[in-house]
């Protein structure tokens, strides 16, 4: 058993560290005759290759399947929008250059579109995570049917997008909405939430909300179930209130899933579509645009207008964009945790 | 109730003087072990009211599902069931084509879900037990591919299915969802502590290749995971809507494209819209109800190191 352990005991590293003799080799058996020799040989070199190979085997798949359907359309989307292409004749590009994002940054519907993706990204994703945040402190009391309210407040995450908009569009009804007729209960004038730019965007962010607080909320739970429960009896030893350990322990020590939340939100809300689309039933986003998101623009440029080539300019745009938040995010990440001295 | 910390907390709740302390032991004995605080009333109030919020919209729903388009366009909504749940569900699945969008989605999402847990699982075995090259920089990459937009690849994906005449062919809308970045993740994480290296080196040391070891020593250590796995895939392949709406149309559609021709008549019925999205739901709601926790564990173990 001693000259097996040799094979797994360092720890993986990725390099190209040399391979093990293997065990098929036969070494420890006594004089073995040729015709066996070479059987062991072979068997030896099978499973060289077998140790080798069959890893690249295994994630190959994974790789195969992102490269037809996600790293080629990328690069594939950056060339259509450099050519003019319509959706009747998808197949028919004209190269045009970069008119197409000359023309973009000439649109007005284009920056009403990035604004609006911009505020209804704010409104949806600060509460939703805040909430998520003081939900899971509270979930990580001890509690009497704890699992019950898990399940309870993760239910809206098994309601689609089409769903979830097509009930929150009846709640937030102009004439016969519950929220608008608990608005006249209470005597607060009715408002027309699908035309007003802050109510409608306000109405699609609280379905996002709803979609998403619970989520979030088991995933800060599952981090602040990990940070060692003796950090929070010496900080009680030491006179910590709940309020100051929350400060001083529980949000240095999710540091890192925060920032994973806040990024998987930010790129949710850049794509934000389902929710805006249906919430009118068109790609518009109201009469004024005052809800339509980059999302909803793309797929009313492509799919509406017709412009496949336009199209493909704005899901790049929206792309790029993606990158300078993820950089914007990576620096201050980093200023923070230099400015607080402390070690990432 | 930041007072109560205030105090010294013992490590053993027995030793403790003082009333308040006295109560907090008592009712500690009733928990499990472990060193949390519980939680007062105002933790149960508050966490009450956002689990009512968080049922409640799919609860009215199916209270608006019930009544007829006349009640519902009362100056006064509905806040009970009515009569006519089973008419409005009928004419839902009807109109939305609901019977066949159900096979299809049922269809469509197992088979993802399959092939994701398998190809995730062989990924994931590999990135977290086996030895190769540049191991550390590809699953970098694995990671980095969660951050490509749907949006960036609906318009090529979109002119392969005009050239290849897939458009309303279901294999459109499944090789796009076949693997899935999250789920290699998701099964290194897990069969990094879950499947000890002693175990392969065994079947190692009995000749058994790569194939073998995988059958039977990862599939039986990872099973749990798969389970977990496979129904979080279930639930977004179920849920898909961006792309499917873009290659199917409401000749053969998913559930969720379904249930956008629902609202397209000139008069909406909010009655039969409801039904609708009612009917599009229930599946994943009962799955919830039958495998909720096995879900909410399976959520926050991935959560963990993400």
């Amino acid at each position: 058993m001693t000259t097996e352990h040799r094979e797994a005991a360092p720890p993986a590293k990725g390099g190209a560290a040399p391979r093990p003799t293997p065990p098929a080799s036969g070494t420890a058996r006594p004089a073995p005759g040729p015709k066996e020799q070479r059987r062991a040989e072979r068997r030896s070199r099978r499973y060289r290759w077998d140790l080798k190979y069959s890893p690249y085997a295994f994630i190959s798949p994974f790789f195969l399947f992102f490269a037809a359907f996600g790293l080629f359309p990328l690069l594939y989307t950056g060339w259509s929008a450099l050519h003019s292409a319509s959706m009747l004749t998808p197949n028919e590009m004209e190269w045009v250059g970069f008119e197409n994002f000359t023309r973009l940054w000439e649109d007005e519907f284009f920056w009403k579109a990035l604004r609006n993706t911009f505020t209804i990204g704010i409104i949806s994703t600060v509460p939703q995570l805040l909430m998520a945040l003081g939900l899971a402190h509270l979930l990580n009391y001890r509690l009497r049917g704890s699992m019950f309210f898990r399940v309870a407040i993760l239910t809206p995450y098994a309601t689609s997008i089409a769903a979830a908009t097509l009930v929150f569009a009846m709640l937030y009804g102009r004439d016969y909405g519950v929220i608008n007729w608990a608005l006249d209960l209470i005597g607060i004038d009715r408002v027309d939430w699908q035309a007003g730019t802050w109510s409608s965007q306000f109405a699609v962010s609280t379905i996002v909300i709803w979609r998403w607080t619970g989520y979030n909320t088991l995933i800060y739970l599952a981090a602040m179930q990990a940070v060692p429960n003796d950090l929070y009896e010496s900080a009680a030893l030491d006179g910590a209130s709940r309020w100051k350990q929350f400060i001083h322990i529980t949000l240095p020590s999710l540091r890192p899933t925060i920032l994973f939340t806040v990024v998987v939100s930010t790129i949710g809300a850049t794509q934000l579509f389902g929710e805006p689309l249906l919430f009118a039933g068109d790609p518009s986003g109201g009469t004024q645009n005052q809800y339509q998101t980059l999302g909803l623009y793309m797929y009313e440029m492509g799919w509406i207008n017709r412009h496949l080539g336009r199209a493909a300019a704005i899901a790049w745009t929206m792309f790029l964009l993606l990158i300078i938040i993820g950089i914007i995010y990576w620096v201050v990440t980093r200023w923070v945790s230099r400015s607080s001295g402390e070690e990432e | 109730m930041a007072v109560v910390n205030t105090q010294p907390a013992p490590q053993d709740a027995a030793t403790a003087g003082g009333p308040e302390r006295g109560r907090r032991a008592r009712r500690a004995k009733a928990g499990a072990a472990g060193g949390h605080l519980h939680g007062g009333w105002l933790t149960y109030t508050i966490l009450a009211v956002f689990a009512l919020g968080s049922i409640v919209p799919l609860v009215y729903s199916a209270i608006a599902a019930s009544h007829s388009k006349a009640r519902l366009s009362e100056a006064t909504p509905p806040f009970w069931f009515g009569g006519r749940l089973f008419t409005n569900l009928e004419r839902a699945w009807e109109d939305a084509n609901l019977g066949k969008a159900m096979i299809n989605t049922i269809f469509v999402a197992s088979t993802i879900t399959v092939s994701t847990v398998l190809f995730a699982t062989l990924a994931g075995f590999a990135f977290a037990k086996l030895r190769f090259r540049a191991k550390n920089v590809l699953m970098l990459l694995v990671i980095g591919t969660m951050m490509v937009p749907p949006q960036l690849t609906v318009v090529p994906m979109f002119m392969a299915v005009a050239e290849l005449e897939w458009s309303n062919h279901l294999q459109a809308v499944i090789l796009p969802m076949m693997v899935s970045a999250f789920g290699v993740f998701f099964m290194r994480q897990y069969l990094v502590q879950a499947l000890p290296t002693e175990l392969i080196e065994a079947a190692r040391v009995d000749g058994s290749n790569s194939l073998r070891v995988v059958w039977h020593v990862v599939f039986p250590a990872a099973r749990p995971a798969m389970a977990v796995l496979g129904m979080l895939t279930f639930v977004l392949a179920w849920n898909e809507f961006f792309w499917p709406m873009i290659a199917l149309t409401q000749q053969n559609p998913t559930v969720q494209v379904a249930l956008t021709g629902l609202g397209q008549g000139y008069v909406p019925d909010q009655g039969v819209i409801m039904a609708g999205a009612l009917l599009g739901t229930l599946p994943l709601l009962i799955a919830f109800v039958l495998f909720g926790k096995q879900i909410v564990g399976g959520i926050m173990h991935g959560a963990l190191k993400g």
